[in-house]
C-alpha cells in the first residue's frame, strides 16, 4: 500500500490516509489480517504528526475497517463485500452523472449516450 | 515507562515571570511524552523567556515547571534535555571536536562515535571552529548533541529562522525520525508556521505573555474561520465578533470563532484559516480573545 499525499487539495492529511486505506481495502489491495504499517512508522515514513496517523487509524477503526489490538498493531479485517459494492457502484453512479452533465451540456441525446455506454462496455477496456 | 506521571513529559503550571517591561502571565503547557508541540507567537510574546523557565536558566517568581516529573534545571533532568539555542552557548572558539569532549564530561550516556556519525551526517567538520559555522550549521551542532546523549526532550528555540528551505526541511525530518520513537518529545518554538503544519501534534499559541491557545493544532485550525466581505452587509454586533477586522475600499477581512460564524450574514466568504493568519489576525486586536 501506498499512501500520496498531497499538500494543497484542501482535504485534511488524516483524511486523505483514511480514503487512501479504505480504498486499498474495498479493492482488495489490503487483505483480511494484513497487518498496518504502526502509526509512528507511518508518521514518520509520511513526514506528518502521530496525531495525525492516529485520528485516521482511529476512524478507520470506527468504521470498521481495521481493528486495533493492544500491543500488535492495527489488523485488516475481513472485507465487506456488500460495502464494497455499494462503494463501487457509487463510483460508477458518479462517472454516470458527469459524463450525462457533459452529455446535457452539449445536446448529446441520450440514445447517444446509451449506444456509446453498449459500445464502449463490448470494447476490452 | 513508570506509570501516569511519566506520560507527561512536560508540565508548565502557572509559570509566571515579571520584568519592569514585561509580564509571563501564568503560562500553563504539558505535552504528553512522544509528540511534537509547536510554541507560536509574535516576537516579544515571550517564547524564549518561557524556554528558559523550562531549561531552567530563568527562574520563575510563580508557577512550576516539570519535565519528567521532575524540577527545571536539576542535574538529573538536564541529562534527559537535549537544546537547540538561537545561539549555541559554545565559546566562538571552540572545534565541534572540543565541544563533544565537554558534551562527554558532562553527559552520562553520551556516545562519542554517535557524535562523530552525526557530525559527519551533517557534514560538519569536527575541527570546524564555532566562529566558522553558518547558523544552519550551529542548530546542526546543537542537534548532534541532542541526539548523542540519548536526550529525550528536545527543546528548540527558533531552529528554523535563519535556514533555507532545504536546511529546513532536513530539520523537520530530524524531528520526524526522533519522535518515531515513542519515548522522544519535543517543543519547538518558531515563527515560521508553515513548519508546523504537518509535524506539530500540539500548538501553544502566546500573546503579550499569556497563552491564548494550547492544543491540538486540528482544534486550534478548527476553532477560527477566516471571513471577508462587503463592509455594509455587517451589523455593528457582527463587527464585533471579528477579530483584527480590516477594512480597505470598502471590502473588510478577519476571522471569527468558529461557533460565531452562523450567525453572521450568509453572503460573506467564509473560508478555512492558516495558522499564520490566526497569528496576524490576534496581534491585530486589542485584545485578544480567549479561545
Amino acid at each position: 500500500m501506498r499512501v500520496v499525499l498531497s499538500n494543497r487539495s484542501g482535504v485534511p492529511i488524516y483524511e486523505q490516509i483514511k480514503q487512501q486505506v479504505r480504498q486499498a481495502i474495498l479493492e482488495g489491495e489490503l487483505r483480511a489480517d494484513d497487518l498496518l504499517p504502526s502509526i509512528r512508522g507511518l508518521a514518520q515514513d509520511l513526514r506528518v504528526s502521530v496525531i495525525t496517523t492516529t485520528r485516521a487509524y482511529r476512524d478507520l477503526e470506527e468504521e470498521g475497517f481495521v481493528v486495533n489490538v493492544q500491543g500488535k498493531g492495527c489488523y485488516v479485517l475481513p472485507r465487506d463485500e456488500a460495502l464494497a459494492r455499494e462503494d463501487a457502484l457509487r463510483k460508477v453512479e458518479d462517472c454516470l452523472a458527469e459524463a450525462i452533465k457533459t452529455a446535457r451540456r452539449c445536446g448529446i441525446t441520450r440514445a447517444e449516450v446509451a449506444e456509446t455506454l453498449d459500445l464502449l462496455w463490448s470494447e476490452d477496456i | 515507562m513508570k506509570g501516569a506521571a511519566m506520560t507527561e513529559a512536560l508540565a508548565v503550571v502557572g509559570l509566571t515571570k515579571r520584568y519592569p517591561e514585561f509580564l509571563l502571565d501564568g503560562v500553563n503547557i504539558t505535552i504528553p511524552t512522544g509528540y511534537v508541540m509547536g510554541f507560536v507567537g509574535p516576537n516579544g510574546a515571550g517564547k524564549t523567556t518561557t524556554l528558559k523557565a523550562i531549561l531552567g536558566i530563568v527562574k520563575p517568581d510563580a508557577g512550576v515547571v516539570r519535565l519528567f516529573g521532575g524540577p527545571a534545571g536539576a542535574a538529573a533532568v538536564n541529562q534527559r534535555v537535549g537544546v537547540v539555542m538561537d545561539n549555541p552557548y559554545y565559546p566562538e572558539g571552540w572545534t565541534a571536536r572540543d565541544v563533544g569532549e565537554m558534551a562527554g564530561l558532562f553527559y552520562e550516556r553520551w556516545s562519542a562515535p554517535g557524535f562523530a556519525r552525526q557530525l559527519d551526517q551533517f557534514g560538519i567538520s569536527a575541527t570546524k571552529k564555532i566562529s566558522e559555522l553558518s547558523r544552519g550549521m550551529r542548530v546542526k551542532l546543537q542537534l548532534a548533541v541532542a541526539l548523542s546523549h540519548g536526550a529525550d526532550l528536545l527543546v528548540l528555540d527558533e531552529p528554523t529562522s535563519g535556514l533555507d528551505p532545504v536546511a529546513r526541511d532536513e530539520l523537520r525530518n530530524m524531528l520526524h525520525d526522533f519522535v518515531a520513537d515513542e519515548a522522544h518529545t519535543v517543543l519547538f518554538s518558531t515563527h515560521i508556521t508553515q513548519d508546523l503544519e504537518r509535524t506539530a501534534d500540539y500548538i501553544t499559541l502566546l500573546f503579550d505573555g499569556r497563552v491564548v491557545f494550547s492544543g491540538e493544532l486540528e482544534a486550534l485550525s478548527n476553532s477560527y474561520l477566516r471571513v471577508s466581505g462587503d463592509v455594509d452587509r455587517l451589523t455593528p454586533a457582527d463587527r464585533a465578533d471579528i477579530i483584527g477586522y480590516r477594512a480597505r475600499g470598502g471590502v473588510f477581512e478577519g476571522m471569527v470563532p468558529a461557533d460565531k460564524a452562523a450567525a453572521l450574514p450568509p453572503d460573506l466568504l467564509t473560508e478555512a484559516v492558516t495558522i499564520d493568519e490566526i497569528v496576524v489576525y490576534l496581534s491585530q486586536a486589542k485584545e485578544p480573545s480567549h479561545v
